[in-house]
Order: C-alpha cells, then structure tokens, then sequence
C-alpha cells in the first residue's frame, strides 16, 4: 500500500515537473463568441504543434475592454505577454515608449525569418513606424464592402454601384421599389478614414500622423464636407437609413431589407450568411469618380497583436514562436476561412486561390482584392493620439448634421478644432 | 470659559477602526489618487508623466461638450429623482389602502428592484428599437413622429423613462413601510377632523413622510448621477449628438476608452466636487424643513 502512494507520489511530482518545463506564455485578445471559438483552436493547435511552450489565451472582453485591462495590468507590473490592440488605439500603445518590444525586433532576435514585404501591401505598414518597421503583428484585418441584396437590385433594375455617380443614378429606382438605397454601420471607419484613402486624401499632416505626434488633422476639406452635403441630401430623399451609431441597429435594417445596400465589414460576411433570407453579394466601397485619384486601396480596421516588454527572454522566444505559428499560410487560410477576416499574408493569399476557395464563395475575395488595389501616398494608414475619443467627436457631430441641428461646415469646423485639441493634449502627453 | 476634559479611551478608536480603515482604503486613498492624476499629464502605460497644475480642468471646463454634459447630468437627476419619488409614493399609498390581494400588488410592485441598470437598460433599448420596439412603433401609431435615435428630447425621454422605471421600485418599498411606521391612533383621529382624503394626506401623512422622502432624495440623486451610467451605456450611448451623456459616462469614455488619464481625473474630481456641494445644500437647507 504504501509502495503505491509512493509511487503514485512519484508519478504525479513527474507529470508536475514536465507540466513546468513548458514555458507559459498569455494573451488577452477581444474576440468573443463565435471568433474566440476559432482564437481557442488556433492556441491548441499551436499547444499541440510543439511542447516548449504553452500558450493560455484570454478573452477580456471587447477592445476596449481588452485594451483598459492591459493598461491596468501593465501598471500594476502584471502584463500579459500578447495582447490585441483594436486600430483606434495603435496610438496609444506604440507612442507609450518602452511598453512594447517591436514585433519585427522580437522576430528577428529570435531568429524567425522576416519579410515585411511578405504581408499583403494593404496590411503591411498599418502598425509600424514611421521608418517602416513593423511594431504590431497585424491579426484580424478587415475593411469596408458594400454588401447588396440581389433581389432589391433586381426588382429595382439597377447594376451595383461601383461609384458615388453611380448610386445617385440609381438610388430613386431604389426608393420606387420600396428601398431606402444605403445604410452603414461605422460612420468614422467607413465614412472618414476610409472615405480619405479610397481617394488618396491626406487625412492628418506628419504623414497622416505616422512621423510626430505633434500633428493636426485634414477632415475640414471640401472633398469630404461635399460628401457629407450629399449623404444629408440622401437621407433627406429617403435614400439613406440612418439608424444611429450601433452597427447591429444598421446592419438589421439590411437584414429586414429595409434597406437594399449596406456598408459593413469583410468580416461582417459570415455573420450575413446565417442572418439573411435573400440572396445577396459584396462589392468593393464605392468612390466619388473624379475626386483625388480614385479609387485606391483602403484602410484595414481591425486590431493587431501587440508583445509587452519586461518579459524573461525565454517568454519573448515563445511569443516570436506563437507568432511564426500565427503567419504560417495554413494558419491564416484556416484564420480567413473561419471568420471572414482577411489572410495577412501573400503567401496565405495564394493558398487560399489555389485552393479553390474563391470559385466556391467569390464574395470572400472582395476585401482582399481591394486591400492588394493599387497605393497611394496616403493610403498606408495613420496614427493618431486620442483617436478614440476623436472617432467620439465625429459620432457626435454627424448625428447632429443628420438631425439637421448642425450644418456641415459647422459640424466639421467643430470636428477640426476638437480633434485638434486631442490630438494637442496627447503630443504633450506623449512627446516627452 | 471652563473647559470640561474627560478622560479618553482607546476603546471607541478601536471600534470605529475598521469602518475608517474601510473608508480609507475605499473612498480616501483612491479619491486622493484622483485629484493627484488630475494634475498630471501621463500617458496610459504610466511610463512618463508631468506636473501641469490646472491645464486638464482647464481643458475639461472649456470644452462645449463637457458643459453640455453638465447641464444634461443635473437636468436629467433632477428629473429622475422627481419624478420616481412622485410616482413611488402615488403607488405607496396607493398599496397601502389596498385590502384584497394587497400582497401580490406590493410583490409586483417591488419586482424591478431586482433588476441591473443594464438590463433595465437592454429591455428599454428593444422596447424602442426602431426596427422591432413595441413602444418605439406605439409612440409613432399615436403620430408623435418619435424618433430618439435622431431627436435628442426623445432619446432623453427615453432614458429617463427607463431611469425612473428603474427606481420606483426601490423608493416604492422605502415610501410603503414609511407609511407603515405611521401609527393608527394617529390617522384615525386624522379621519374624525378631516373629511378630505386629499387634505389629510398633505398635512398628516406627507408631514409624516418627510425623513423617507428626503433620505430617497438623496439616494436617488446619487442614483441619477452614478448609478444610472449602465442604463445610458446600453441603450443610448450618449447619442445623438452627445444629448444623453451624463458626466459620469463622460468619464468613462474619456478615461476607460480614450485612456486619457488626467483628463477623465479631472472630470472626476469636479463631479466629486458637484456632489459634495449638493449633499451640503440638501443638509444645510432641505433637511431644516424636515421633523423626525
């Protein structure tokens, strides 16, 4: 009897002891439901890829939420390894200097092989300085597509959109079919942000905010104040729903098909697939024809995975292993396929075509194919302090000219001179 | 003048320990903390900081929305407290005259203490869904031409319904044993001088009344301010326009989602200020006019 505990003892401290020879390496990501499903697969796939280190994922929550925890964790010393910062707040991480080791840095000292140019040129230089070195690891990457309901078009008898043109033309078909033309669901991410890189406008100066922080804003122009003139002017005629700030309230009214178009995420495809009961398809962001040099590439939105520094080396080993893991094709087609998100990679890309995935479902080659349209000068990205709160100012304003208490030049002079205040506060904040 | 010395104890120090020391560590230390970040300009991380003495309340004062938001906050708490004490006490003596099923009344009654403020929030925000809310299409069918996604009186309508909806219960089960603890000899000798229900009520009850309502005027204010933040959070979100957002969520979205920590500190310590201001006033000059 006592031999067995013995020896059960034995077997137990030995099971410990190769438990702990694990290296455990944490990451905090904002993916629930059904995509944290796919970051729960990914973290055992790569536990079961190797036994050096074991990786323990955790959703905090939404990306702010994410974002707010490992601020609170980093201060009280206590960070994770990897966390998920959303776009917004790219500023935020990367100008705290010394709070993140550069992911390119991280790579390459630990001997993973690294090609900045192997990333999907929409991709590439979203999270990294202003020399072009890669800071984030961009992970879930989406951008803004039309998504149409075939019937309503059908019915109306008018072609998608490719252009702003096009839509005016086609909009009071819409309307005499029994359709509101448009709706949207990020009004900062798809009609801003976007809105500058789809017509190669420089959106903030200091390289779009990528060389300094001290830097001022660009939204007060004729191109982007015009557009806004003529979606007030839409919703006016009946032909642009306006169902406030929630996505979900915008992307309903295309589900009930109240509305015949929508402007959503490339990740917004899989979620569609399984809430609609019509037939529908995607098509690249429409553009003012005529206006900067349309159309260029978009913006990714998104969030891309950030490495905290004061981690034991060992860590930062396993996380530029996590990593390698994380960019393999087969880990990012696995990745697109799941969730709708964009692959990262070229190499990804390629294995996604060849696999036929695209002859089975078209629609989810729509938002890659209109990250890899050709660049511009500002068409990169951009960064830029207190976006978040910045994004806040642009909800607030437009839901003003929308309810016509403000009028677009007003709504947009006090856009500039707020933004301007933020993107003030956070130089001194940040720049010392 | 003779002063009286009395020979001191350790034994009272030793008893209220514990509550200072909860205090303390609950209210002192992190309102100190507040007022001290609100000085500094940090970055998020807390890996630089700098003294600025009053630039952020400067920043925080002069911003339109921030006034805004002010006036919002005290409009909307004043509402909300009126209103919910009215309705809660109508209901009161209401149930308390009730003879027949006078339980079940007063259980359903008390049903909405049970529930979050973000979920009475998320049941507001379908009720007026605009795609599928009952009372969203109801108020339309009346031709109100309702619409609190765009208009801002009927998005702050709407949260102040759900604000009020939320506390009438709680001041409902503080009004009902109020009118409980009020003695019987008392009402019937009422009954034998005044005929009018009416009258009776506003010069024997109310009177009577007066410690209950004015403790729930502080609670719900306190209410109106603070605890109303999940509310706003699930169904507005401070729209449109920034119509709806209370200082509080000011806060929250400038400190927690911005990461600006000196400006949401600063934001905090004048709301801190307001507060403290309020509960003097509410001492200094309502409580007078209270007998207990």
């Amino acid at each position: 009897m006592f031999r067995k505990t013995l020896m059960a003892a034995a077997a137990v401290f030995a099971l410990g002891s190769t438990a702990q020879a694990a290296t455990e390496i944490t990451w905090w990501h904002a993916m629930d439901g059904a995509l944290g499903d796919v970051v729960n697969q990914i973290t055992e796939d790569f536990n079961a890829s190797q036994d050096e280190y074991k990786l323990v994922s955790i959703n905090k929550g939404g990306y702010e939420d994410t974002m707010t925890a490992g601020i609170a964790a980093f201060r009280a010393k206590n960070q994770p390894n990897i966390i998920q910062i959303f776009d917004a707040g790219a500023a935020t991480i990367i100008n705290a200097k010394g709070a993140v080791k550069p992911v390119q840095d991280l790579l390459e000292e630990n001997n993973v092989a690294f090609d900045i140019n192997d990333y999907i040129p929409g991709v590439r230089y979203f999270y990294a300085d202003s020399d072009g070195k890669m800071i984030g690891m961009p992970f879930n990457s989406s951008t803004p597509l039309l998504y149409y309901n075939k019937d309503a078009l059908a019915k109306a008898g008018v072609d998608v959109p490719k252009t702003w043109q096009e839509f005016e033309a086609a909009a009071p078909k819409l309307k005499e079919a029994g359709y509101i033309a448009l709706a949207q669901s990020h009004t900062p991410w798809i009609f801003f942000e976007n809105f500058m890189s789809r017509h190669n406008l420089q959106m903030a100066t200091a390289n779009n905010g990528y060389d300094s922080t001290d830097v001022k804003i660009l939204y007060n122009n004729d191109a982007l104040k015009d557009h806004w003139e003529h979606v007030k002017a839409w919703k006016d005629e009946g032909y642009y729903g306006y169902y406030g700030r929630a996505w979900g309230a915008n992307q309903d009214a295309f589900v009930q098909q109240k509305v015949a178009m929508w402007i959503g995420s490339s990740g917004s495809f899989g979620g569609l697939r399984k809430s609609t009961e019509f037939d529908f398809g995607s098509s690249t962001l429409p553009y003012w024809e005529g206006v900067g040099d349309a159309p260029k590439s978009t913006f990714i939105g998104g969030a891309s995975l950030f490495a905290f520094s004061g981690h034991s080396a060992e860590q930062d080993a396993g996380v530029a292993e996590f990593f390698k893991f994380l960019t393999k094709p087969e880990t990012q087609y696995y990745w697109h396929k799941e969730t709708g998100y964009v692959p990262v990679t070229n190499a990804a890309y390629e294995l996604a075509k060849s696999d036929g995935y695209y002859n089975e479902s078209p629609d989810a080659e729509v938002g890659i194919i209109q990250l890899s349209e050709e660049g511009g000068e500002w068409t990169r990205g951009y960064r830029l302090g207190f976006y978040v709160q910045i994004r806040e100012v642009i909800y607030r304003e437009v839901d003003k000219i929308m309810n016509g208490e403000e009028t677009v030049d007003g709504a947009f002079a006090t856009i500039e001179e707020e933004a301007n205040g933020l993107l003030e506060r956070f130089n001194d904040t940040y720049s010392n | 003048m003779k002063r009286v010395q009395f020979e001191h104890s350790a034994v009272p120090y030793l008893f209220i320990a514990p509550q200072i020391l909860i205090i303390s560590i609950f209210f002192l230390w992190p309102a100190a903390q507040a007022l001290y970040q609100s000085f500094l300009l940090e970055d998020a991380f807390g890996l630089s900081s700098q003294f600025v003495w009053f630039r952020n309340f400067e920043d925080v004062l002069s911003s339109s929305s921030w006034t805004r938001s002010a006036i919002f906050t005290v409009v909307f708490s004043v509402l909300v407290s009126v209103l919910s004490i009215a309705i809660s006490l109508f209901l009161a003596v209401r149930a308390d005259e009730v003879i027949r099923g006078a339980k079940t009344y007063k259980t359903l009654l008390m049903w909405g203490y049970a529930i979050a403020p973000p979920v009475a929030g998320l049941l507001g925000n379908m009720m007026f869904n605009p795609l599928m809310g009952d009372l969203y299409k109801a108020f339309n069918s009346f031709g109100f031409e309702f619409n609190h996604i765009q208009n801002a009186n009927d998005a702050a309508f709407v949260v102040i319904l759900i604000a009020v909806w939320k506390q009438v219960s709680v001041n409902f089960i503080f009004f009902l044993s109020g009118l409980q603890g009020i003695p019987k000899s008392v009402q019937e000798a009422a009954t034998l001088d005044c005929k009018s229900p009416e009258r009776r009520f506003w010069t024997i009850t109310f009177p009577l009344l007066a410690p209950t309502t004015f403790f729930l005027l502080v609670i719900n204010l306190t209410y109106a301010f603070f605890e109303t933040f999940g509310i706003i959070d699930v169904s507005t979100k401070g729209a449109p326009g920034g119509s709806t957002a209370t200082l509080v969520y000011k806060v929250y979205v400038d400190g927690f989602l911005g990461a600006d920590m000196g400006g949401s500190a600063a934001q905090s310590v004048l709301l801190m200020i307001m507060v403290s201001v309020l509960t003097v006033f509410q001492f200094r000059f309502i409580e007078r006019k209270v007998h207990y």
